[in-house]
């Protein structure tokens, strides 16, 4: 299709698109994906508002450099194959990151039409491209780049190495990512729910990687099945992606009672394991009247509309600071008060309670205020003393947080860690053993897809440079 | 996929499935575990690896058949394969070096107690095992057992071997002396008699958890145990724990937080098999 030539008066008089979603109340009941996506006219339309800056602000919004301008103007002009390879090239996962990035802290906050009215609504046009892509991939097939001879393994099927093991297939090396669990996709299919992430497109993701070449091995534990020191003398360098796998949990009386459930815990039972879908799946979790969430991250987000889709009469997330400080997505918490979740802002819990069976029965709290900011700039929330007070709840879901899993770590002492437990890797994703890299939240501690996302491509450029110099 | 290779019934609900998983057969060290996962919708179950055959590339997976999941499990024939299995995963068995160890299997718990006997009959450590069941029938393991070292066999009934529990032989034992260490594995309230017994007695004991698990890594935090006052999660940090230190009442609560979901599971699924909806 070949686009008119538009003024610029009349590019910027059009409004940003609104996308399409599942209504409120009827989604607040089922597992199906929230947002619907663009039909093409909108796509089009909203292509048309990006003014294609000289120098783009928006692409240093992006941990992943995505060239936004080159991609957007291929959809305005109506070439989706060249809008595809365009965006393909850059970013090895766009039906995800369209989904779950961050863009409004990222490249929509850069996008100079924020200035005056709101930013080119970037992600809804990735995601448009992405789903294109998907249903036109035998058209976007690219020749296998020429073997290098040189053997990269990956530990972890999440979006850090998913990420690096498409890029280093990409400069020809042959790659083998190792999956502790049975199935690929880390976060993406244990944690993200099928409401925001379906897991048909991680799947669709995972199959163009290895349609490029990449090898998955799942139920390979690294540290267990084999060890890091084990992989160094198989192949020529090593990424370690995985992950943040250690839930984090509050220390208060209680905490053991049944129906405490950390939210890694929470999300796999209903993710990965499709509990939602008991008996039919075997996997069961219980399912709550009165649902407390603890924590204001995507994490709890997702946990406390995973806990409302299950029926939850009253689904509420318990944050100790105020909505301001919150860190989740601002989509994500918009669509929670949509579907009926519960904020209950400046509230600590102070004791889980149960009954004589040992099921939990409340939540003890105490109201908090704001102090003085603390080292991460953020205002501190403080105890106010006296403003104890129970809320009743039959399941509590702890989403404050993870840290690093020693598994992998603790069968290689040579490799440098922080006193947190994450693995040290300079910028360019290197560590302190000669060709082996990390990122993700192993470094980083927990973080967002995106962010892992771009670890995973600086490391997998790093590992081409090793290489190399490795040769020569 | 890993076939299996051999069934064998060893009691009225315990079978033995032989499945090749060449790796786990080559690596795993006695007290480890893997987590396996029947089929596409089947639960992710920890199984004790109970022997292996290293040449023939194969694991020994001993499964009680309590529910829907283990049903399932034990359903399969000679030729069919399971899907998933993962591992060796846990923290291998602190095994003495010298001494004298007295090892009580209790029920399902004999098969994880027999690769611990291995490891320490391999060490040259002396081994007694004293194991029990209901009757006759449910006594498992004796045989291999016996290979490693002398066995005391307790029956509830007297059916075979001395009448009494497993705690009343490991008692008599005990007041004999000469036990370094005692390597415990059963029913949660076997396990706690035992480290009462052996408390009294002031000798190290050691206990293998079996908490609900999910992934196995240490990512869930399903399976958290309460050692000394400390949480631990029995997938990373065990599944064996000082037994002198285990909140059991604990563990006996969070292992019954399924029971109702387990027992629809269970009656769908009869009721299935009856009317053959699931054939």
């Amino acid at each position: 299709m070949i686009q008119m030539k538009i003024s610029p008066k009349e590019r910027l008089a059009i409004q940003r698109q609104l996308m399409p979603e599942q209504d409120a109340l009827e989604r607040a009941h089922n597992f199906a994906e929230v947002n619907l996506g663009f039909p093409e006219q909108l796509a089009l339309l909203e292509a048309q508002r990006c003014i294609q800056c000289k120098d783009p602000k928006c692409v240093n919004g992006c941990p992943v450099r995505v060239n936004i301008p080159r991609f957007i103007k291929f959809v305005a002009e109506g070439n989706l194959q060249e809008a595809a390879r365009s965006l393909l090239g850059d970013n090895a996962l766009p039906g995800v990151t369209g989904r779950v990035c961050p863009q409004e802290t990222q490249c929509e906050a850069e996008c100079i039409r924020g200035l005056k009215g709101k930013p080119v609504a970037i992600g809804y046009l990735e995601r448009y491209v992405a789903d294109w892509a998907f249903q036109n991939a035998n058209g976007l097939k690219q020749a296998p780049a020429a073997p290098t001879g040189k053997k990269v393994a990956v530990v972890g099927a999440g979006p850090a190495g998913l990420t690096a093991a498409g890029e280093l297939a990409k400069q020809g090396h042959s790659v083998t990512i190792y999956e502790a669990l049975h199935q690929p996709g880390g976060v993406l299919v244990y944690g993200i729910p099928e409401f925001r992430l379906p897991k048909k497109i991680v799947d669709l993701e995972v199959q163009r990687l290895q349609e490029a070449g990449v090898e998955i091995e799942c139920n390979v534990v690294i540290g267990r099945t084999y060890t890091l020191n084990e992989l160094r003398a198989k192949f020529d360098a090593i990424f370690i992606g995985n992950g943040a796998g250690l839930p984090v949990f509050m220390n208060v009386p209680g905490e053991n009672f049944k129906g405490v459930y950390s939210a890694n815990e929470y999300l796999t039972r209903v993710n990965l394991m499709a509990a939602y879908d008991f008996p039919q799946a075997d996997t069961p979790v219980l399912i709550g009247k009165r649902v407390a969430v603890l924590g204001g991250g995507n994490v709890a987000m997702d946990s406390a509309r995973t806990a409302k889709r299950l029926g939850a009469d009253a689904s509420m997330i318990i944050y100790r600071r105020t909505r301001k400080e919150m860190p989740a997505r601002a989509e994500e918490v918009h669509h929670a008060e949509q579907e009926g979740i519960q904020f209950e802002f400046l509230v600590a819990p102070v004791e889980v309670l149960g009954n004589d069976k040992k099921w939990v029965t409340g939540l003890k709290c105490i109201r908090m205020q704001l102090g003085e900011p603390d080292a991460s700039g953020r205002r501190s929330p403080v105890p106010i003393p006296g403003s104890e007070f129970v809320l009743d709840c039959d399941i509590v879901v702890v989403a404050i947080g993870t840290r690093a899993n020693p598994l992998l770590t603790a069968t290689c002492p040579e490799l440098k860690l922080n006193k947190r437990g994450n693995i040290e890797a300079d910028e360019n994703g290197m560590t302190s053993l000669p060709g082996v890299f990390a990122g993700g939240d192993i470094v980083r501690g927990a973080a967002t897809v995106i962010l892992a996302m771009g670890d995973g491509k600086r490391a997998a450029q790093s590992i081409g440079d090793y290489l190399k110099a490795k040769v020569g | 996929m890993h076939r299996i290779v051999s069934k064998t019934r060893l009691s009225p609900n315990v079978t033995r499935l032989d499945v090749e998983a060449r790796r786990i057969a080559e690596i795993r060290q006695p007290g480890q575990f893997v987590i396996i996962r029947r089929a596409p919708k089947a639960e992710r179950i920890p199984l004790t690896i109970a022997d292996t055959n290293p040449v023939a590339g194969t694991i020994s997976l001993v499964i009680q058949s309590v529910g829907k999941s283990t049903q399932d499990l034990v359903a399969m024939e000679v030729g069919q394969a399971i899907q998933d299995i993962s591992g060796p995963l846990g923290m291998p068995t602190e095994l003495i070096e010298s001494g004298r160890a007295l090892c009580i299997g209790g029920g399902v718990g004999t098969a994880v107690v027999h690769p611990i006997a291995q490891g320490l009959h391999q060490r040259e450590v002396p081994v007694i095992s004293v194991i029990g069941g209901r009757s006759k029938e449910w006594v498992i393991f004796e045989e291999e057992l016996r290979r490693l070292g002398e066995v005391v066999v307790c029956t509830d009934d007297g059916s075979y071997g001395r009448k009494g529990f497993v705690t009343d032989a490991a008692k008599d034992i005990l007041t004999a002396g000469g036990i370094t260490i005692v390597y415990a594995v059963g029913p949660v309230p076997m396990m706690r008699a035992v480290t009462n017994l052996t408390r009294s007695f002031g000798v190290h004991t050691v206990v293998s958890l079996n908490p609900i698990m999910v992934d196995g890594t240490g990512m869930c935090g399903g399976c958290r145990v309460d050692v000394g006052g400390e949480t631990k999660f029995a997938c990373v940090d065990g599944p064996e724990f000082d037994g002198h230190k285990v909140n059991f009442d604990l563990l006996a609560d969070r292992l019954s937080t399924y029971r109702t979901h387990e027992q629809s599971s269970l009656d769908r699924h009869d009721h299935n098999c009856r009317i053959g909806l699931g054939k």
